[in-house]
């Protein structure tokens, strides 16, 4: 049987490009959790003048499809303006890597948002912050997708533990179906906080657990 | 470097050794004729002659009487029979638990969760750290209701031993029946039901360089158990369908082969590798120092992950396991290293080496280099375990 992977990703595993930690960079975008999976941390350097990333470098602690993905989009986003390279889309990537195997799609969308989140460290460090979007539950849920749980190694929202999420006068409360002395529940309680306090609107994140 | 690919995955299947397949071959080509009774034609008789003689000399490595032992198709069918089979005998007549632990393998763990979802109440044990189940927790788990205990003689994963003698004194004392997933200890690992209260044993040949598709269930005399694999009378009537005769004579030849000087000799191999890796730095041995499968070694590295491991080292001429979720086809974290307290962090970094009868002692240090190197490059790249 060939491999799951195809030459192209084998190809960025082997030899990922453009790997390591950036010291003088701009801004820096982290994905993940040791704790709970994949994790990916992307560090860019940005032309002020011409707002093209000058320079950008991945680490990751993940599978082989992880490693390939950061190892592409480094290469993806070199010498784009931020507002081209945020569009760069998983697709794309994944594209680039000649296909991944369906099972391995979260790891790799960890990639990209590592990127996607280095450019919004950056935007918001540099003030480029545009237009500022009211909060909604669908984002808070969006985010949660990025929250893993850790007894599978899957997402909280897919894994159907996010039993109610609540949006109101800047604060956000989450119910997690998971009793509050569970072994992993100081874990989530930490991630669910990292994903959504950012958010310029929220100035309170309630996260409970039931049971 | 070496010229063929090393092997360390004997967990999960064994290359077939020849004289096996030596054994093997006369009842594929010659006496291919299906066991009949002593009236029957005569390669018909040779057929049954053969397959009683595999049959005899299986049940007597396990201390049993030959009526004592039924082939199956490999440890997966046989621990089906076992519990399935006792909860449809004793279910209604006697009641509907059954106790067992959270780090089984996966026949064992899925038959009582398939028995929940008819209505059976399960006891899942907690385990040590180690992976050892307690006693304790044991004789208190099990109730005037319990009709079975089912629990492993070593993990598939971290290699732990149980204390199958105890644990079958326990059942006995409190009138349940005892089942052991035995398929990673036999015959490496002395088993004797005379010694041993235990009432079912699964074992498979595919583990000890016999082949695949075949293994047995070791069944105490007198032990309730309902045949549901329906058809004809093999088997003691407890398994219906046409012996598979060419497996049973080679699942015998191969436990014929297993040695206590072989074992020794993959003991030694195993202590010296986690030696080797354990100096590695940010390392630790999952499963017991000391009370674990003879030729188990599982280490968990951190900062690195698993499956990325494994693809390196198979570039390089190795082959391993890990519990990393990245791996499983589930993609969810062995249960194992989760069970006994771990995190999903020392799941994803795990890695389990299994030695054989073809592997050679050069290999150790091969691997030791290997994977030393493998990881100093996966932690060069990843954002974890840098100041």
């Amino acid at each position: 049987m060939p491999s799951p992977y195809s030459d192209v990703v084998l190809e960025h595993f082997r030899h990922p490009r453009n790997v390591g930690r950036l010291e003088d960079a701009d801004a820096k975008g982290m994905e993940g959790s040791p704790a709970c999976g994949d994790m990916v941390a992307v560090y860019i350097k940005v032309d002020e003048e011409s707002q093209r990333i000058e320079d950008i470098r991945f680490e990751s602690y993940g599978c082989a499809s992880n490693i390939a993905t950061g190892s592409i989009i480094t290469e993806l986003a070199k010498g784009k303006t931020l507002e081209e390279a945020k569009q760069i889309s998983w697709k794309e990537a994944a594209d680039a890597l000649g296909g991944l195997p369906a099972i391995k799609t979260h790891c790799s969308i960890l990639a990209v948002d590592g990127l996607r989140s280095a450019i919004q460290n950056y935007e918001e460090r540099h003030g480029l912050v545009k237009e500022r979007v009211p909060t909604t539950v669908e984002e808070v849920r969006r985010r949660l997708k990025r929250v893993m749980n850790p007894m599978v190694g899957l997402d909280l929202v897919r894994t159907k533990l996010v039993k109610e999420i609540e949006v109101a006068d800047g604060k956000v409360r989450v119910v997690v179906e998971l009793p509050d002395d569970h072994q992993f529940a100081a874990n989530i309680r930490e991630e669910i906080a990292e994903k959504v306090e950012p958010l310029w609107d929220v100035d309170e994140v309630v996260i409970e657990f039931l049971g | 470097m070496f010229d063929e690919f090393v092997y360390l995955d004997n967990a999960a299947a064994t290359r077939m050794d020849e004289r096996v397949l030596e054994a093997m071959t006369p009842y594929f080509l010659e006496t291919y004729a299906v066991a009949t009774s002593q009236f029957g034609y005569s390669p018909g008789i040779e057929a049954k002659e053969a397959l009683d003689t595999a049959r005899g000399a299986i049940a007597s490595s396990l201390g049993a009487a030959p009526e004592e032992f039924i082939f199956t198709s490999g440890s997966a069918e046989s621990s089906n029979i076992a519990i399935k089979g006792v909860a449809l005998a004793l279910g209604e007549k006697k009641g509907k638990h059954i106790v067992t632990t959270r780090i089984e393998d996966f026949p064992v763990l899925y038959s009582a969760r398939a028995l929940e979802r008819q209505g059976f109440q399960v006891t899942y044990l907690d385990t040590d750290e180690f992976g050892r189940v307690d006693l304790g927790q044991l004789r208190d788990a099990i109730k005037p209701e319990t009709i079975l205990v089912s629990i492993q003689a070593a993990n598939q994963e971290i290699g732990t031993l149980q204390d199958l003698a105890a644990i079958g004194r326990i059942c006995r004392d409190k009138g349940a029946l005892f089942h052991t997933d035995a398929k990673h200890t036999f015959p490496r690992v002395p088993l004797d039901v005379r010694e041993v209260p235990v009432d079912l044993i699964s074992v498979t040949a595919h583990l000890i360089h016999g082949p695949k598709g075949v293994g047995g269930l070791y069944v105490r005399k007198d032990t309730p158990l309902t045949k549901w694999m329906d058809g004809g009378f093999q088997e003691f009537n407890l398994r219906a369908g046409s012996e598979n005769i060419p497996g049973a004579v080679g699942f015998a030849k191969a436990v014929e082969l297993v040695t206590p000087e072989e074992t020794a000799r993959l003991q030694e191999m195993r202590d010296q590798l986690i030696e080797r890796l354990l100096q590695i730095p940010h390392s630790r041995l999952n499963g017991h120092p000391t009370l674990r499968l003879p030729h188990n070694a599982n280490v968990s590295f951190r900062f690195v992950e698993g499956e990325s491991i494994l693809l390196h080292l198979d570039m390089r001429g190795f082959a391993v396991s890990t519990g990393s979720a990245c791996f499983s086809r589930s993609l969810e974290s062995s249960h194992v290293i989760l069970g006994i307290g771990g995190n999903h962090e020392r799941a994803h970094g795990s890695v389990r080496f299994t030695f054989g009868r073809f592997n050679k002692p050069e290999e150790v240090g091969a691997v030791a280099d290997a994977i030393s190197d493998v990881i100093e490059n996966l932690r060069a790249i990843s954002p974890l375990g840098k100041d």
